[in-house]
């Protein structure tokens, strides 16, 4: 590429003089590591991991560049080492745009599903809380990553493969997402605790695969209303009358089919809630909201998917605050430029969620939970199309957003009209635990519930 | 007015042709077509409810 422009190198930010570079500061302080950058070095900044420079990009510009940017110049498929352990060799972490928009429309995220999805998401809620006493104690990370197994085996795979799933299923899937440790970048099987617990639970996740499969080989035929997706991997064979596809390869489709919505929806779940427990104006205006689209019996599988402007808003605000993916990553194909520097073809290259979130020339008092910026005019979402990024953006948005934000609105539906919650902490110990690339919930995080009483049922009692 | 379509955000979850199903066309692959370039004036209302649905913002008018 000739240009007549002297191109910089990019800025280093400060610190990072261990062996591997920022290494540890990034499994410690990640959004403290990537506001430094921007602080010190603006929208195009650098730092070491492990053996290779990040070129970490924030702000509208920088964003819509690497958003846009085609598979063949920054390409993801070499960019997240540390999943390749979790899906097993040969199952991918994302596919290119033409492949995902194929995925979309084969599978079962298409719009016309979404109707039977609503469905299956509240019965599901309604099955975990039907186990509650009139009041209790629930541990947020525990009991969302737990529904949130539930309702993507059901909506994803089938329901009846959902139906032989229990606890044992959630506690194993949850040690494979603590095994996304950023020392992947030095050696993605490194002796550590959570990489044996990552292994161990994928050999734990393949045993449990294979009793379902045995049970159905000797049980009946999978019938036209049943089949699942199981049923159908299981019906393929070569032609030597083998099965196309191993345990192992089934265990890795499916984990890989999960992991997208798992982790990020339990825990948007979870910080929607909590940050609705810190702010209780904005609860009474959501939970007002919801009693008024139900007034009349309305079933969640239709409400869900119809408007619900301040339920959507607080849900868009918890998001922007707490992204589930703080940091995603590509790998340059070619040498770049972009904001007059130069990247180099190798290195990689990231787009902060975290801190384009909270840019104050887009989000006005970014540190604060408010709901109202969503709504019209001011549509801060919709205004700040590349820093409004917990979906990411361009031709990698992600492809479950409007199945997750249905999801969201279902869950919500049940649970803010039939309970009252209340923080059992300190409202400043709810925090994200950042030490792996899958950020979760630290616990202890609890709240406390309570069985609502509407004032229907207080004129019937 | 116009319709114009970012084909870099396009994924063809197929909103804007359940908004406006005589303008916007979604193959099975999930690749767009726009029916209409030019909409009449009438279709207005339903295009703009297309373009403002969009779950990537990938729509947008230009007035001629």
């Amino acid at each position: 590429m000739s240009t007549s422009v002297e191109l910089r190198e990019p800025p280093q930010v400060s610190g990072g003089d261990d062996e591997h570079g920022h290494l540890e500061e990034l499994r410690r302080d990640p959004i403290g590591l990537m506001q430094r950058v921007r602080e010190e070095c603006g929208a195009v900044g650098q730092f070491r991991l492990a053996d290779r420079d990040v070129v970490l990009l924030t702000g509208a510009e920088a964003n819509e560049f690497f958003f846009r940017a085609p598979e063949d110049v920054l390409d993801q498929a070499e960019a997240y080492p540390f999943m390749t352990p979790i899906f097993g060799e040969g199952v991918v972490f994302d596919a290119p745009p033409e492949r995902r928009r194929e995925m979309l429309h084969n599978q079962s995220l298409r719009d016309k599903f979404m109707r039977g999805h609503a469905s299956t998401i509240s019965d599901e809620v309604e099955t975990m809380v039907s186990d509650w006493s009139d009041s209790g104690t629930i541990d947020l990370l525990d009991w969302f990553a737990e529904l949130t197994i539930y309702t993507s085996s059901a909506c994803l795979i089938g329901p009846k493969f959902r139906r032989n799933l229990d606890q044992r299923f959630a506690r194993l899937y949850h040690d494979l997402e603590q095994g996304t440790d950023a020392l992947a970048y030095v050696d993605p099987y490194a002796d550590i605790d959570t990489f044996r617990q990552r292994d161990a639970a994928r050999i734990g996740l393949v045993e449990l695969v294979q009793a379902i499969m045995d049970r159905r080989r000797t049980g009946a035929a999978a019938t036209d209303d049943d089949r699942d997706l199981l049923d159908v991997l299981m019906s393929i064979h070569d032609d030597d009358g083998a099965p196309r596809f191993s345990t192992d390869m089934v265990t890795g489709m499916f984990i890989s089919m999960m992991f997208a919505g798992h982790h990020t929806t339990s825990g948007t779940a979870a910080w929607t809630l909590i940050e609705l427990l810190r702010h209780p104006e904005a609860l009474a205006v959501v939970t007002d909201e919801l009693d008024q689209l139900y007034a009349h019996g309305e079933e969640v599988s239709y409400q869900a998917l119809r408007a619900m402007p301040r339920l959507e808003a607080a849900i868009k605000e918890a998001l922007r605050l707490h992204p589930p993916l703080i940091l995603v990553l590509r790998v340059a194909k070619e040498e770049l430029e972009v904001e007059g520097v130069r990247i180099a073809p190798g290195k990689l290259v990231g787009a902060s969620l975290s801190v384009s979130n909270r840019i104050p020339e887009d989000f006005p008092d970014p540190d604060a939970f408010v709901p109202e910026r969503y709504i019209e005019p001011r549509a801060e979402d919709r205004a700040n199309p590349w820093t409004w990024i917990p979906f990411g953006a361009g031709r990698h948005r992600c492809v479950g957003a409007p199945f997750a934000m249905m999801q969201l609105k279902a869950i919500f539906s049940v649970l803010l009209r039939g309970w009252d919650f209340e923080l059992a902490q300190l409202s400043d110990s709810y925090r994200n635990d950042h030490s792996k690339m899958v950020v979760q919930l630290q616990q202890p995080c609890a709240v406390h519930y309570r069985r609502r009483r509407v004032p229907s049922e207080v004129v019937t009692a | 007015m116009r319709i114009v379509v970012d084909r870099d955000l396009c994924q063809g979850h197929g909103v804007c042709e359940s908004e406006a199903p005589a303008v916007f066309s979604v193959s099975k692959k999930g690749v767009l077509t726009v029916v209409h370039e030019n909409p009449a004036e009438e279709m207005r209302p339903m295009v703009e409810q297309a373009v403002a649905f969009c779950p990537t913002s990938a729509l947008r008018i230009e007035e001629d």
